[in-house]
């Protein structure tokens, strides 16, 4: 009964889910796809909680259907104005070589999907399916955190979260060299302003709790961030832009704190005789808590800066 | 018994939601359908924790759960709001 | 495999197809750059159900990492998108 009821509740989220990406992709309208992609996000991160994986969820939810939403209804004052001819026709009409083109498109992708369903038969294969969890399973203890996600990303592949926020770093530096930043808005009017001045310690006071509970249960640096981030974007949109980033040289170190962060520790342990971002023990949990800080405020600055759209103009550049 | 409860509140709330979301389709303009889904909305959530803090028997994860009923009440009227006096800013401009 | 774990990995090789399908196909640019979030999805919801194990059994973390590595860089990759196509769209405002 209990198994039934919830394949029943697995069968209306996924076509819930296909259902929201089919639409989004196939409207010609910018902003009907955006909205419908919102709510694809939020959909996704009940999937997430539902596969129990509550740490992929709360990241899915801020920064899939929260952030990246922001940063697509921004995106939306720029989009090309609609010309006379396309604003009638719903469906281009096609040739007959473009019609066959796009079934055979259609007929590869389709054939995609289905070498990699057919590849899902190959890999239930035998006693190496749990051994990297078996791992990492056995060494947690020696860790310095006990949330097993944690563990994998700041202690065991710290290598690898190290390249993500150089990734991050770059993406920033990428967005800034392709111009301004968008104007910012107007100081907003009593009701939302009152929203901001409490809604802003609640967002900044949550994104402290997130990264210190993220060593013992569902939460973390990239969840923290995009607290953090949420709380810029808001006192963007009420037209604060004085404080929803910081600016000129705090705004350079605030984005450079992940990686730096990261290669001090790194470097440090080096120099010490252990090998590079090998933790020792004893002090791994204060490393982690002290590099999730930083990666904290990396992931805010870089994530309000993708929101802002380019170089912030206010300061006075030298370069 | 008090799963019972539960069960009944969670899904009148689910109603409400429901009703909601007909009256986003169904309602001729946008003043009133904001109306329908905002009001429809939060009553279906506030009903939806009473019963989910009722099935789970913690205090404190009920007043979690209270703190953000509280939340999306206000972020919902604020976007309520805001939405509203664009529109109207926009129909005094044309 | 369990049969959740199966539903959840064919929908997302669906996912993958469809968006895969869409940024090579979509007229518009802001849809093709959807599409490839929605394979992105796609990739993630695979991952998430190999590491599924059962109702009441932890799931392996790894793919968690490796998904929730995947959200961060999908979303710097939009924004970085995003930035060229506004940029793009000034240079030639007829798309």
């Amino acid at each position: 009964m209990n198994a039934t009821m919830l394949l029943i509740f697995d069968a209306l989220l996924l076509a819930s889910i296909i259902g929201l990406a089919w639409a989004a992709l196939a409207s010609a309208d910018a902003r009907r796809s955006v909205i419908l992609f919102i709510a694809f996000g939020l959909l996704l991160a009940v999937a997430w909680g539902r596969l129990l994986a509550p740490d992929v969820a709360l990241a899915e939810a801020a920064i899939g259907a929260g952030l990246t939403g922001a940063l697509l209804l921004a995106a939306l004052q720029w989009q090309p104005r609609k010309t006379a001819d396309t604003t009638n026709s719903e469906q281009p009409t096609h040739t007959l070589l473009e019609t066959g083109f796009r079934w055979l498109v259609t007929l590869l992708c389709a054939a995609l999907a289905g070498m990699l369903a057919w590849s899902l038969t190959q890999i239930d294969a035998g006693t190496a399916k749990d051994a990297l969890a078996n791992a990492v399973a056995a060494n947690i203890d020696a860790s310095g955190v006990s949330n097993p996600v944690t563990a994998v990303l700041l202690n065991f592949r710290a290598y690898d979260t190290l390249l993500e926020l150089a990734v991050l770093l770059t993406a920033v530096l990428g967005i800034f060299a392709l111009g301004p930043a968008q104007a910012g808005y107007r100081i907003a009017g009593p009701v939302f302003s009152s929203l901001t001045r409490w809604l802003t310690p609640l967002l900044i006071l949550t994104a402290g709790y997130l990264l210190w509970v993220g060593a013992h249960a569902p939460g973390g640096a990239f969840q923290a961030g995009a607290t953090l981030a949420a709380a810029g974007v808001v006192l963007r949109l009420a037209g604060r832009d004085q404080i929803g980033l910081p600016r000129g040289n705090a705004l350079r170190i605030a984005l450079g704190a992940g990686v730096g962060m990261f290669l001090l520790v790194g470097l440090a342990l080096f120099a010490l005789g252990r090998p590079f971002l090998g933790y020792p023990p004893a002090w791994a949990g204060a490393l982690i808590l002290l590099i999730e800080t930083a990666a904290m405020l990396a992931i805010a600055a870089t994530l309000v800066s993708a929101f802002i759209g380019g170089q912030p103009t206010e300061e006075k550049t030298r370069c | 018994m008090t799963d019972i409860l539960a069960s009944l509140l969670i899904m009148a709330g689910l109603f409400f939601f429901m009703a909601g979301s007909i009256g986003l389709l169904r309602f001729p303009d946008l003043y009133s359908r904001l109306h329908a889904l905002t009001k429809a909305d939060n009553l279906g959530l506030g009903l939806l924790i009473i019963g989910l803090a009722l099935h789970l028997r913690d205090p404190l994860i009920a007043l979690k759960l209270l703190l953000i009923w509280l939340a999306v009440l206000a972020a919902g009227a604020t976007s309520a709001h805001l939405i509203a006096r664009h529109a109207r800013r926009r129909e005094k401009h044309v | 495999m369990l049969t959740t774990q199966w539903l959840y990995a064919l929908s997302g090789c669906l996912l993958l197809a469809l968006g895969l399908r869409s940024a090579l196909l979509h007229p518009a640019l802001l849809q093709r750059i959807l599409a490839i979030n929605v394979m992105g999805s796609g990739v993630f919801m695979l991952l998430i159900a190999i590491a599924y194990r059962g109702p009441g059994m932890p799931p392996d973390p790894i793919p968690h990492a490796l998904v929730l590595t995947g959200i961060v860089v999908a979303v710097s990759a939009t924004a970085l998108a995003l930035a060229l196509a506004r940029r793009l769209t000034r240079e030639q405002p007829h798309d």
